[in-house]
């Protein structure tokens, strides 16, 4: 296993960089778990993301940065609270060409899917934007060559090892395999995202 | 209809409505958001006697004009400018009474980029997660004013507004950003590093609210493998595959796949958001 290591990240944040993105979620984890029980410092952001997590606006970086260095870190355990459902239709432009890069039929690759259970490892790129994992690596996809100009919202795509949900029309290179109505973001819900990170994640498929 | 609002009749190149912005978020994809020059903005807030998280509009270059519905206190701060009443000059960097009716306005930036503009009360527009910024990467709060906007107002305190601290730090000739190394900077090449602490970049005219691009010799990489997203900073000197530092301002995305180099001391980024196109940076690295 590769050591954990902690950078200072200017005068108040530490970035924590783990080996897999596994040991990146089971990070996270204890850092809530921590700051749950009022184990933690304040700290005004804790951001996850593939290998590393960031811990912004911290108030003596450099004595918490031994701190995490020497953590025990349990594993990841399945979580008890129950996975979010999102409703999808294999509907997506892109469907077909990501069947052929798995070399599966569409219905197989729809039920690999489908049949798959996620996780949200973090958000970016947009509000309420997760990156999920939980395909195994043989059905990593590249980004399109070209990305697209609009994306519409709803749309359920691939790139990499991640699913994501645009929760919004923008740009996007990912492949597109699918459509939902779910609302992943709504900033005048609370929750505001569908998806955060941690969460697990089904996708259910929704007959037309 | 409450005379506690105002219209906006000319919303100038880019005016948008901030606060301090909003914190917590980062995790889901929210970018901060919040005044680029937050002193200018708590120093208005201040002025009109409002707390200094209070709403307050940022415009960009070439002012904006409003017209609130009833008596106002208002302050102009940042960016120094001509300020007017009804065409009457008016005090810039001090609390002015703006008759009900009356039209304020704010005009061109005479150095820097970025004036401030408090009202007494602050405006009221509906927080969104916590704040009442607009965030131009992610669309989340009111949208930048068009002419014909029109803003509620909050209720103005009794307080009296202080002068504390000087209005303005000085345009700056040249943009001198203390930066601290890392955390990716094994990424680049010794003589990158050398570069970006000896060479001077100029500011691109391509910069916004998400960051301050860079002119200048590009830094060359030492490891040329992607990098995994991970959270940004703000402060954060992001290198793109151009090889031009980017400085990332308060609009920044939360977290991003090219390597940072260093980060910019937070009290340094005020003097980043005045800088016009075409001013000197030179990154100082510090311990």
């Amino acid at each position: 296993m590769k050591a954990r290591r902690v950078f200072r990240v200017g005068e108040r944040a530490l970035l924590v960089e783990l080996g897999t993105g596994t040991e990146t979620e089971a990070f996270h984890a204890e850092l809530l778990r921590r700051r749950a029980g009022g184990a933690l410092p304040t700290v005004r952001e804790i951001v996850p993301a593939a290998r590393t997590v960031l811990l912004d606006g911290v108030d003596a970086p450099d004595q918490l940065a031994g701190q995490l260095r020497e953590w025990t870190i349990p594993p990841l355990h399945a979580r008890v609270e129950q996975a979010v459902d999102v409703p999808v239709r294999y509907d997506g432009p892109d469907l077909a060409e990501v069947a052929a890069l798995w070399g599966v039929s569409v219905e197989t690759a729809v039920r690999i899917h489908s049949a798959t259970e996620f996780r949200v490892a973090f958000c970016g790129f947009a509000p309420g934007f997760g990156y999920l994992t939980g395909l195994g690596e043989q059905y990593q996809v590249p980004r399109r060559a070209t990305p697209r100009t609009s994306v519409p919202a709803g749309s359920v795509a691939l790139a990499g090892p991640y699913t994501g949900v645009y929760p919004r029309s923008s740009p996007g290179g990912w492949q597109l395999i699918g459509s939902t109505d779910a609302v992943l973001w709504d900033a005048g819900r609370e929750p505001a995202a569908l998806l955060a990170p941690g969460a697990r994640v089904r996708f259910v498929v929704e007959r037309r | 209809m409450t005379d506690r609002a105002l219209a906006v009749v000319r919303a100038g190149a880019l005016t948008t409505v901030q606060d301090l912005g909003r914190t917590g978020f980062a995790h889901l994809g929210v970018p901060r958001s919040g005044a680029l020059d937050p002193g200018a903005a708590r120093l208005v807030n201040r002025l009109v006697g409002n707390p200094e998280d209070a709403a307050v509009l940022e415009t960009t270059v070439n002012g904006c004009a409003v017209r609130p519905r009833g008596a106002v206190t208002v302050a102009v701060g940042g960016a120094p400018c001509p300020v007017t009443v009804d065409g009457r000059p008016a005090a810039w960097g001090t609390a002015v009474r703006v008759p009900a009716g009356a039209l304020l306005d704010v005009g061109p930036a005479l150095r820097g980029l970025r004036a401030y503009v408090g009202f007494g009360g602050g405006l009221a527009v509906e927080p969104v997660l916590g704040s009442r910024s607009t965030d131009l990467l992610s669309g989340l709060g009111p949208a930048p004013l068009a002419d014909g906007t029109v803003l509620p107002l909050g209720a103005a305190s009794a307080v009296r507004g202080s002068v504390d601290a000087p209005p303005w730090p000085g345009p700056p000739e040249e943009l001198v950003l203390r930066v601290r190394l890392g955390p990716r900077h094994d990424w680049f090449t010794p003589g990158a590093l050398h570069t970006l602490a000896t060479r001077a970049y100029r500011v691109s005219a391509a910069s916004n609210r998400i960051g301050l691009r860079t002119e200048g010799p590009p830094l060359h990489r030492a490891i040329s493998a992607e990098l995994p997203s991970e959270g940004m900073v703000l402060g954060a000197v992001q290198v793109p595959p151009d090889g031009r530092p980017v400085v990332f301002l308060a609009d920044h995305p939360t977290t991003g796949g090219y390597p940072v180099v260093a980060v910019v001391r937070e009290s340094d980024l005020a003097a980043a958001a005045q800088a016009v196109p075409g001013t000197v940076v030179r990154f100082v690295p510090v311990r």
